[in-house]
């Protein structure tokens, strides 16, 4: 068969896996850096609370002592920013902005609030509270300033980014797990309709009638209308040619009894010779039409085969005597084997008959004159087998090639034929669900086909 | 040129130090050849220390000791103010520790004894406890002869109003200005209870005289001198009083003041993998069950204690609180005027 290499442009399961692998990716790589991002957040909030709470429970705990401000700083100002981890805590209140107590230069932010910064050499979150107080008729600004290291923060967001990464791999992994199922999914009907045609036969051109996904219906109405105009094609040229041999074989049977009229008349050897000649081709043109036509006939019966109970020994014997004259122009002895047995099958007579009587006149043609060709039934093995042997010079090695249509033989040099023959049988036999089967007589010297037929009573 | 002169003055003599020195031991290496010299800076006695100190030599033959005592404020001023470089500070004075920490003179260690050591034992993996010290009183018996012994503070309240002047001049405590210690004691104690400032007014009213160390107070008991020593070291109570009856070491049923001695390293330590390896040593030692001669208490409470033991003081930044500038001027002036009237 002819299978034409169409380039392929990208595969659509490929395509769709590196898509969704893509976007799991990238999905995975969001989720990754906002649940980070979160974490931070939430982390930077939670100690900017306590932080506050800090360094509002040392602003309230200032008051006015005769003259001057003072604190005494709360214990659980400090010991609450120990709790939650074991950072380093810095702490200064200022008054006007001059320090009154706690460590020196500790920045916070301007007007309140928290911010990052670094102070004794380390990343802070620092936090500032602001206060007016009344002393002696003026206004003070006092100012509570409170620092802590962030190594704690930091392992709580190395542990939240290590099961952030954890979560994004995983959830990375199983969307590309289910992307390749989906793109399986998504190619398995293609793959179905694909080898629903690749098993066909070779003539087998009805529609496809299996369910297929709405995408796919517009490719499987093609396809279907296409093969609908095979067909027609394939039926419509099947008709030419067997018009065509119809026509051709007539006017032919005219031209050989003119020649053989002729034949009569003339005395001149080489004439005789020259008529001779042309009468061999014109049997040999006859018998292509005829081939052909009934190549065109089995290819029309087969799409609605008829069942009629046959016995091959009754098909056997009636074509041995239609074929006797041609036999005996040749000078070969067609015989029916005496052992031979009754073997039922079912099947088209018709067809049957075509193909027994295309193996014959190759017998008849290939095998040697004076010789015989013997024909056999029998049943064997839940099969009715017709055999035909010749004593002619067999096939060559190997020869199923041989039912190929137009094929012959590497040893029929000097006999005319079309190479149709072998191919008729083949159809017939196989079209019936049987087999033919080619080989040569064990002890050498002549073919032998077997037509093996399921064995129906 | 003046200021090059200064500089190698300063570099060959390290200036017989502005810290006072109580005691300078030099524990020599064991081993046929001394690697390394451990200068401790400590705040325990020489001899309560030593056996220690010789069980971690035995198990490091190589290794010196330069052991240095001096009081808790005097730790403060070599680290801090004269930047000096020590191997290993241990100290009684936590909060002192922490601020040591918390302020960046330590560096961290890490290892498989200082994982074992529970939560509260540690901070930072920089200041690491390993004793549980309980703050204790020490009372003469002859002094008591025909009182009840006080078991709480009110008890001890009742009976010095009641008897002014049997033991007037007769009490001792710490002087919180000048022992770090001390002043931890009577902080914590001003935190647990109102009592404290009253206790505070009746010590006052009847003359109690102000001792720097726990070991002073506790021979001047023993020598009759003292009727009453108010938050002594239990330990060094316990290992002074050994055998003797004159005196007795009550812990107050209100509450118990648990001290943990600490040990850190510093940041500018010269060998701080040996520091580390006698920092093991001593949290292992405090760990162990087996403590035959041991001059500390274990960490954890064993027995019928341990369920009901009370908590130590919480290392932790809460401690940094009374280390406040105001608030240790605050503190100390009505320390002072309650206790000096």
């Amino acid at each position: 068969m002819n299978t034409a290499t169409v380039p392929a442009s990208g595969s659509i399961r490929r395509r769709l896996i590196v898509q969704l692998v893509a976007g799991a990716a990238v999905l995975a790589a969001l989720l990754f850096f906002v649940v980070q991002d979160l974490s931070r957040r939430l982390a930077e909030n939670a100690q900017d609370n306590v932080l506050i709470a800090s360094a509002t429970s040392i602003s309230d705990a200032m008051r006015v002592e005769g003259q001057a401000i003072t604190v005494d700083i709360p214990y659980s100002a400090l010991s609450m920013l120990g709790s939650v981890s074991d950072d380093r805590v810095f702490y200064a209140v200022l008054i006007d902005g001059e320090l009154l107590t706690g460590y020196e230069n500790l920045e916070g932010p301007e007007g309140g609030g928290a911010a990052t910064g670094r102070y004794a050499g380390d990343d802070v979150r620092v936090v500032a509270v602001e206060r007016t107080l009344s002393v002696a008729g003026t206004l003070r600004e006092a100012r509570v300033i409170v620092a802590q290291t962030r190594s704690g923060q930091q392992a709580v967001r190395a542990t939240i980014a290590q099961v952030a990464a954890t979560l994004g791999v995983g959830f990375f992994v199983l969307s590309v797990v289910s992307g390749i199922l989906a793109a399986n999914a998504a190619v398995r009907p293609l793959r179905r309709l694909t080898g629903s045609i690749a098993r066909r036969g070779p003539d087998d051109l009805r529609p496809v009638t299996a369910p297929a996904p709405q995408e796919m219906l517009p490719l499987v109405s093609a396809l279907n209308g296409f093969m609908e105009r095979l067909k027609a094609s394939l039926s419509r040229s099947e008709d030419f040619i067997a018009e065509a041999a119809h026509r051709v074989r007539t006017p032919l049977a005219t031209v050989r009894t003119q020649a053989e009229i002729a034949l009569r008349r003339v005395e001149r050897p080489e004439n005789r010779a020259a008529l001779r000649e042309m009468i061999r081709a014109i049997d040999e043109s006859s018998r292509s039409a005829g081939q052909l036509l009934d190549h065109a006939v089995v290819t029309f019966r087969s799409d609605t085969l008829e069942q009629t109970a046959i016995d091959l020994q009754t098909l056997a014997e009636e074509t041995a005597e239609r074929l006797a004259p041609l036999a005996e122009m040749r000078d070969i002895d067609l015989i029916v084997a005496e052992d031979s047995m009754p073997a039922p099958t079912r099947g088209d007579p018709i067809l049957l008959t075509s193909a027994l009587r295309n193996v014959l006149d190759n017998a008849i043609k290939y095998g040697p004159e004076a010789g015989r060709v013997t024909m056999r039934s029998y049943v064997e093995d839940q099969y009715a087998i017709l055999s035909v042997e010749d004593e002619g010079k067999g096939f060559p090695d190997g020869e199923q090639a041989l039912t190929g249509r137009f094929a012959r033989g590497a040893n029929v040099g000097g006999i005319v034929g079309s190479g149709l023959g072998l191919t008729i049988v083949e159809e017939v036999v196989s079209t019936h669900g049987g087999q033919l089967i080619l080989r040569n007589h064990p002890e050498g010297g002549g073919a032998c086909v077997l037509l093996c037929l399921p064995y129906l009573p | 040129m003046r200021a090059a002169l200064l500089a190698l003055f300063t570099l060959i003599s390290p200036v017989a130090s502005a810290y006072e020195i109580e005691d300078r031991t030099l524990f020599a290496a064991t081993g046929a050849t001394a690697d390394v010299t451990l200068k401790v800076l400590s705040t325990a006695d020489t001899d309560v220390f030593a056996p220690i100190l010789r069980s971690f030599q035995a198990d490091n033959p190589s290794v010196a000791v330069d052991y240095i005592t001096v009081s808790s404020a005097e730790i403060m001023v070599a680290v801090v103010e004269e930047q000096e470089a020590f191997d290993l500070v241990i100290s009684s004075a936590m909060d002192l520790q922490i601020k040591l920490s918390n302020d960046g003179y330590a560096q961290p260690h890490r290892s498989s004894a200082t994982q074992a050591l529970p939560d509260w034992a540690a901070w930072r993996e920089e200041v690491f406890g390993f004793t549980r010290e309980p703050a204790s009183i020490v009372l003469s018996r002859a002094a008591f002869d025909g009182l009840d012994l006080p078991r709480t503070r009110p008890d001890l309240i009742r009976i010095l109003r009641e008897n002014p002047d049997r033991f007037r001049g007769r009490i001792g405590t710490y002087d919180i200005r000048q022992s770090g210690l001390g002043y931890l004691f009577a902080t914590q104690d001003s935190r647990n209870s109102e009592t404290f400032w009253r206790l505070s007014e009746t010590l006052g009213s009847l003359g109690t005289r102000l001792y720097c160390c726990s070991g002073a107070m506790i021979d001047d008991v023993e020598e009759g001198e003292l009727a009453i020593a108010y938050n002594v070291l239990g330990s060094y109570a316990t290992a002074r009083l050994d055998g003797g009856d004159s005196s007795v070491i009550v812990l107050p049923q209100d509450y118990v003041t648990l001290m943990l001695r600490s040990a850190l390293i510093p940041a500018n330590a010269a060998h701080p993998d040996t520091a580390g390896a006698l920092v093991d040593h001593l949290i292992t030692d405090a760990l162990g069950d087996d403590l035959p001669d041991r001059p500390f208490p274990a960490l954890l409470p064993m027995g019928q204690d341990a369920a009901t033991a009370p908590s130590p003081i919480r290392l932790g930044p809460g401690l940094l609180v009374f280390l406040d500038r105001l608030r240790r001027e605050n503190f100390i002036r009505a320390w002072e005027a309650s206790m000096l009237q």
